[in-house]
């Protein structure tokens, strides 16, 4: 049975909604600007809603449900439509883009109703939308990719929103350009998969390999290539090591812009593409070893990154960069309906904890400094409580959201070939750590004594900003003062209805969004990996293929044959960690705040380079960017621009003067001159005559 | 008779004496005699030619006879044109002399950069 669902109208809607906005909106009040955006977002989310309800698996009509609307491009044999795809990936993806994005719709509202150029914000917020959507719903690579560059030029725009802020133009340049070196790489992927499959729809492309076409010895560097160029585009979009320095530097938008874009729904797109991918990456394990690796180093990593940083905010961007590293984990060891799992329940949890410091932010004027805040748990209770939830959520403490994802990451990681007790342990290591910076950032905003404008000078020349954060610090006061003149006050308030009403229903989601994949172990039955099964379980596995693809896939099923006392033992483990992060930061903030600053003056070493992030950013900086700009200057501005282009185009000019200044002593005045001159080519050509003449 | 040579030759000596009095002259009048020189040495050569081809016919490559009376039809055309280029030419140079006051050509050598 199929059914005509008109999909296209899923993400067309937003695009409407921008349209109106981006063209006419500067003459709209606000109320009519954001009516405008709510309601086209709210429609979006609807027909979604409607469309996912109509095919859910039991209704009969076949999944995945392909729609094309029209051909896009056709070259030669090769053709990419513009055709949609709906299956139970996509389903989950296009829920949690239009339900997430549409409550960050609503708190924009409230959030951004003193800001300047609300009309652009929403235009933009609402093209995002537009291009999320065409990502996760189109039916092949290119429409994907369409949508993969729009939401990194949303992404940029938004990143960009202030402006006039030298730091936030300058981070959305960053990110997008950071962007473009893994966009690179999955354009050379396509252009692979092109060649060798003739084809860039998911139907073609997995349904060729289903048939088995390629055996290991012909065709597995291929399918290793192929990843690989995947997974270097995802690690750009998803950031992840090398190319996550873009997503702190991100924090310089608005904050609903972080939790919805930078946050919950496109820093995924990478996960959601290796997701798609699976059938390919199955096929080479070297590239999921990798793509594993990576998650691992980029989880940790991030998370000692998150353990000094002051603004509330970037805790929270390292946060997720950790968080979408266990996600590329899942992945790396085959994993990938935990993988999706978690990037679900991460964008309830992340968003509301985004939401929640920017329902923070707003209290206490734009402060964003951890340092200057404290005590705020009486003052703001509604946030203080969602944010608490959201806390204990990413914490992964049972039976909170966060908990049922991360233990099954962590129990597949265990099992996998390619994961391993070794990286096993640096998961749960992350997880503390994750627990610790975490309830840091709750112990510091929440309790202790308000300390607003009370830092004092020699903590903060201590802890020595990086430049782009001492200026990020000083925007933000601005923001703050144009704030409290539109209130008219300037002490610590909550947050309005408006605001607090999406907090509360992404509070709900964080406590009760785990208990889809509650394991068999607990009695549960994970429902979610058994609703994405007929996606990830490729067709390619089937006996067919030799051993080597069985293995891969063999990580799903495992966790059902393996003795439920180790499942505990892993599962207690990670939450043992989790306390024990608790522990630590309960010690370190609350009850003996003086501990910190002792401890970091003994290993001041391991902590400026913490603080200072490693000094990756420098890295780079010296390494490529110095480099790249120098040869830049050097060679294709002084030498290629300057001196070869524009060589050319002036000498063109000074030929042709020097020319004219030559001929121009033809013109003297002198008659006999010109007499001579015609003479001479009268000679000339009777000269030329006789000698036709002799020559004949 | 008198070879065709001899004319052509004559000729060639007229039109080149025209040639260096033209240039090597500076006086306006005796450039104006070069010009009418040459023009006669030309003239010359096609009354030469035109008996010539009266006295010798011939057939062009295409079958046609040539027609030597037309040598002599040009240079009625030749002196005309040379008549009309004499009136003009004369009247130039009165206008010249009226306001330079001179007929040296060196000095009039405003027309130039």
């Amino acid at each position: 049975m199929t059914k005509n669902l008109n999909l296209w109208v899923i993400p067309l809607l937003p695009l409407i909604g921008a349209a109106i906005n981006g063209l006419l909106g500067r003459r709209f009040k606000n109320a009519m600007v954001s009516a405008v955006a709510l309601l086209f977002t709210a429609a979006s989310f609807g027909w979604a809603a409607w469309a996912v309800w109509t095919v859910w698996p039991g209704s009969g009509i076949a999944l995945p449900h392909i729609e094309t609307l029209a051909t896009w491009i056709t070259a030669g044999t090769f053709s990419a439509p513009f055709g949609f795809y709906l299956d139970q990936l996509s389903m989950i993806m296009v829920l949690i883009v239009t339900g997430v994005g549409f409550l960050i719709h609503i708190y924009s509202v409230g959030y951004m109703a003193h800001e300047g150029g609300y009309y652009r914000f929403f235009a933009y917020l609402n093209l995002f939308m537009f291009f999320m959507l065409t990502l996760v719903l189109a039916n092949n690579y290119l429409l994907m990719f369409v949508g993969w560059e729009g939401v990194g030029l949303a992404s940029y725009l938004l990143i960009g929103f202030f402006f006039l802020k030298d730091s936030a133009a300058d981070a959305g340049k960053k990110a997008f350009i950071v962007n473009r070196i893994g966009d690179f790489a999955f354009l050379i992927g396509m252009f692979l998969i092109i060649q060798h499959f003739g084809s860039l729809n998911y139907d073609a492309v997995f349904g060729k390999i289903a048939e088995g076409h390629f055996t290991p010895e012909a065709g597995w560097g291929l399918f290793t290539a192929i990843a690989l160029c995947l997974m270097f585009g995802a690690t750009g979009k998803s950031a992840q090591v090398p190319l996550y320095v873009w997503l702190p530097d991100a924090m310089e938008g608005p904050t609903p812009v972080s939790a919805l874009i930078h946050a919950a729904t496109m820093v995924t797109a990478g996960i959601y593409m290796i997701a798609r991918s699976h059938a390919i990456f199955n096929l080479a394990p070297h590239a999921l070893q990798i793509v594993a690796i990576i998650g691992c180093i980029t989880t940790i990593f991030a998370a000692t990154m998150g353990l000094a940083q002051t603004d509330i905010k970037r805790v929270l961007a390292y946060s997720t960069v950790s968080q979408l590293g266990y996600m590329f984990l899942a992945c790396g060891v085959a994993a990938y309906s935990a993988g999706i799992f978690h990037l679900m329940t991460h964008a309830f949890f992340k968003a509301l904890l985004f939401l929640g410091a920017g329902s923070v932010i707003h209290a206490v004027g734009g402060e964003q400094d951890m340092r200057r805040m404290g005590g705020l748990r009486k003052l703001i209770p509604w946030t203080f409580w969602v944010v608490t939830i959201a806390t204990i959520a990413i914490a992964g403490i049972p039976p909170f959201a966060g908990f049922f994802s991360k233990d099954e990451i962590l129990g597949a990681v265990f099992h996998s070939p390619y994961g391993g007790p070794v990286i096993w342990a640096i998961g749960v290591l992350t997880a503390g750590l994750t627990s610790f910076y975490m309830f840091r950032l709750w112990f510091m905003t929440f309790f202790g004594e308000l300390k607003l404008g009370g830092v004092d000078v020699g903590e903060e020349a201590h802890s020595a900003h990086a430049p782009a954060q001492a200026a990020h610090g000083a925007a933000s006061h601005s923001h703050g003062h144009a704030d409290d003149e539109a209130h008219g006050h300037g002490g610590v308030h909550e947050s309005p209805w408006i605001m607090l009403a999406p907090l509360v229903i992404l509070a709900v989601l964080s406590v009760v969004g785990g208990w889809v994949g509650v394991p068999q172990f607990m009695r549960g039955h994970n429902e979610i990996e058994h609703f994405l099964a007929p996606v990830m379980e490729s067709p390619a596995v089937a006996g067919e293929q030799p051993a080597p693809t069985v293995r891969v896939l063999d990580t799903t099923n495992a966790p059902e044959e393996k003795p439920t006392n180790e499942e505990w033992l892993l599962a207690d483990t990670s939450v043992a960690a989790a306390l024990i992060g608790l522990f630590f930061a309960y010690l370190f903030y609350y009850k003996r705040p003086e501990l910190p600053e002792r401890i970091t003056s003994k290993m001041h070493g391991i902590y400026t380079m913490v603080l200072h992030k490693y000094y990756v950013d420098e890295g780079y900086g010296a390494l490529l960017v110095k480099p790249l700009l120098a040869l830049s200057t050097v060679v294709l501005w002084r030498g290629v621009d300057q001196g070869v282009i524009d060589g050319l185009v002036n000498g063109a000019g000074t030929a042709s003067q020097g020319v004219g200044n030559e001929l121009r002593r033809m013109q003297s005045g002198n008659i006999r001159s010109y007499a001579a001159w015609v003479a001479i080519g009268g000679a000339a050509i009777v000269g030329y005559m006789i000698w036709l003449g002799v020559t004949r | 008779m008198v070879p065709l040579s001899w004319y052509l030759i004559l000729s060639g000596i007229l039109f080149s004496l025209g040639v260096l009095g033209f240039l090597l002259k500076r006086n306006i009048i005796t450039i104006f005699m070069s010009i009418e020189l040459m023009l006669n040495a030309v003239n010359l050569t096609f009354v030469t030619f035109a008996n010539y081809w009266h006295t010798h016919p011939a057939v062009l490559a295409n079958g046609d006879p040539v027609i030597p009376l037309s040598g002599q039809v040009f240079v009625f055309f030749v002196m005309v044109v040379a008549a009309a280029e004499a009136a003009v030419g004369l009247a130039i140079i009165i206008s010249v002399y009226r306001t330079r006051e001179t007929l040296n050509v060196d000095r009039v050598n405003l027309l130039k950069l």
